[in-house]
């Protein structure tokens, strides 16, 4: 009790400076969990595409990006007749453009799929969708941010569509997104008789293995992955997360220092104390103790606040209408948990140096202070 | 009658020992300590006395190990001071200081200065709760245990500290000019209730002094000159 009272009162004393270090750690932590956790929605929401009612994903083997997967037709009829497969479902994604909106995702969808079966119309009727080469159904966002409403036609890219549907989704890239019938998709981005990936549903998700094994020895240039572990090897979401970390690292970093000023102020402020301690019998791990612990604190704090801070950021920004269904703002414990724990072993580094120093501490030098 | 008793102690095993003691600062260039050979048995009060600057002070640390000497040999209990692995044992449990400036930490209380001790040397919360009560009986401050050191007067301060030292029950009390910072009246007060207690305990009070007619209350009193001692 005596302890943390000494821990305590420091900050206490010298309640501006520890102010200053609390909301450097907690700006910090804010910073590392809105940067993580909006990527991490980010990458579910990609991942929610890619497995609608669907466990495995076929693309092209070695591709940095799905948008330049090529999956040829004959692998999709060959992958649709195997007796695992429940359904086989082709797409094709491509970056279109409008005047003012540089980047729209384009789905080339068969009719059959459920981005479009299952999903709510809220105009139009599914059942119409490509009858036409040149009908088009936007998401609600699209549909808002184009200006457009059913029956309208929109230019997309260099090409005028019919649209014939909106739908609502709560995936932000569906939402802000345009859905084509795959032929007229693979026309539009010269891809004939090729899609981007197929999303494949099993008849008994125990034959995932099997699954993948027949692919890898059927198509050489084609890979079979489960949901879960393409969300795990995925490059282009390795680089998301391992960039929202370094960049959320810097910031812990920068509170870090913050923390390590402060404990050096802190221990050159009360060395006559620290040789009082030693005087009355205290260790080195004892006076050691007592540093990390005031760094501890501060730490906890911060991390406490930045918790509190971000998760309001994040709801602020999915109050945001341009980033609605963008931001998936669900704080996963995992990262939370590692934010804190990083926050805290930043601030424990912070404290070593004066912790060592406070160690040095000769209470016969000490107490000469007046 | 204080002659008889001073005798009897004498007799009695010695617990505090410096054989030819040399300290220099500045790398030798001031020599503070020359051979400094000293002897203190069981519940004596030695009044170490002498002009500022003369190593009073220094030997006083020496003997508590909070500075290394260059020369010779301290020992409490037969027990060598200047070793590294002795010296938490030293302050912990044999040895308790008392400072000119009461050192005490401002923000608590006057009971959690006091129990700073024990938390280092361990003791369970119970004894050192009773212990701290028991001295602050002693020293008249049980009604003012709750209160913060800023709140205190000098004297209590003072008494404060020497709850503080005699915590862990050393059996030697290092004091440096214990109420050099104090008036006359309260001076003679606080030194009185320190002699009561270190008789009361058993303690050995080795003490650092200006003030002659306080080490003349002693047992024995050195006189330091030029880094040697003089006993009279």
């Amino acid at each position: 009790m005596i302890f943390l009272k000494l821990i305590v009162t420091n900050l206490r004393r010298h309640r501006i400076r520890s102010f200053i270090s609390i909301a450097g750690i907690a700006f910090s932590v804010a910073a590392m969990l809105t940067v993580v956790t909006v990527l991490q929605g980010a990458i579910g929401m990609f991942s929610g595409i890619l497995s609608s009612d669907s466990e495995i994903i076929v693309f092209e083997r070695n591709v940095s990006d799905l948008f330049f997967s090529n999956v040829p037709a004959a692998a999709l009829e060959e992958i649709s007749r195997w007796p695992m497969v429940a359904h086989a479902d082709p797409v094709l994604f491509g970056i279109v453009s409008s005047s003012d909106h540089p980047i729209i995702t384009c789905f080339g969808v068969t009719a059959d799929d459920a981005r479009i079966r299952k999903a709510a119309w809220i105009a139009g009727d599914k059942l119409t969708f490509a009858q036409h080469s040149d009908d088009v159904v936007l998401g609600e966002r699209a549909a808002e941010f184009l200006g457009t409403k059913l029956g309208d036609r929109v230019p997309i890219g260099h090409g005028i569509f019919h649209v014939i549907g909106i739908l609502k989704t709560a995936n932000g890239f569906e939402d802000g997104g345009v859905f084509m019938p795959l032929s007229s998709a693979q026309t539009f981005f010269h891809k004939e008789g090729n899609s981007s990936v197929i999303t494949i549903k099993l008849r008994n998700k125990d034959d995932a293995e099997l699954f993948k094994h027949t692919v890898k020895t059927r198509f050489s240039t084609l890979i079979g992955l489960e949901d879960a572990e393409f969300t795990r090897s995925y490059s282009q979401f390795k680089i998301l997360k391992a960039t929202a970390w370094a960049v959320g690292g810097c910031g812990l970093l920068l509170g870090g220092f913050g923390v390590a000023n402060t404990m050096i102020m802190s221990v050159f402020t009360r060395i006559r104390e620290i040789a009082i301690l030693r005087v009355c019998g205290f260790s080195n791990i004892q006076i050691a103790a007592m540093i990390f612990g005031e760094s501890a604190v501060i730490t906890l704090l911060g991390a406490m606040l930045g918790l509190l801070i971000g998760t309001s950021l994040l709801y602020a920004l999915k109050l945001v209408p341009a980033l609605h269904g963008y931001v998936d703002v669900t704080l996963q414990p995992a990262v939370s948990l590692t934010v804190i724990l990083m926050a805290l072993i930043t601030g424990l580094a912070g404290a070593l140096y004066p912790a060592a120093y406070a160690m040095r501490v000769r209470a016969v030098e000490a107490l000469r202070f007046e | 009658m204080n002659l008889s008793k001073k005798q009897t102690r004498n007799e009695d095993r010695v617990v505090l020992c410096a054989e030819g003691v040399w300290k220099s600062y500045d790398d030798g260039a001031i020599a503070v300590l020359k051979g400094v050979n000293f002897e203190a048995s069981e519940g004596q009060t030695i009044a170490l006395c002498g002009p500022s600057g003369c190593g009073k002070s220094t030997l006083l640390h020496l003997f508590g190990g909070l500075d290394t000497l260059d020369r010779g040999r301290v020992s409490v209990n037969g027990v060598e001071v200047n070793r590294h692995r002795n010296l938490l044992r030293l302050l912990r449990h044999e040895v308790g200081f008392v400072f000119q400036l009461h050192n005490l930490i401002p923000d608590l209380t006057l009971e959690e200065n006091c129990l700073i001790p024990t938390m280092a040397s361990g003791m369970d919360r119970r004894s050192a709760q009773a212990r701290l009560h028991q001295l602050a009986e002693s020293t008249g401050l049980s009604h003012r245990l709750g209160q913060r050191i800023q709140k205190l007067s000098g004297g209590e301060r003072q008494r404060t500290a020497l709850c503080r030292a005699l915590m862990n029950r050393p059996k030697i009390l290092l004091a440096d000019e214990p109420t050099g910072s104090l008036d006359e009246q309260t001076s003679g007060a606080v030194f009185a209730l320190l002699l009561e207690i270190v008789a009361k305990e058993g303690v050995t009070l080795v003490m650092a002094t200006h003030d002659r007619s306080l080490a003349a209350r002693c047992d024995r009193l050195l006189e330091m000159h030029d880094g040697r001692i003089d006993e009279s």
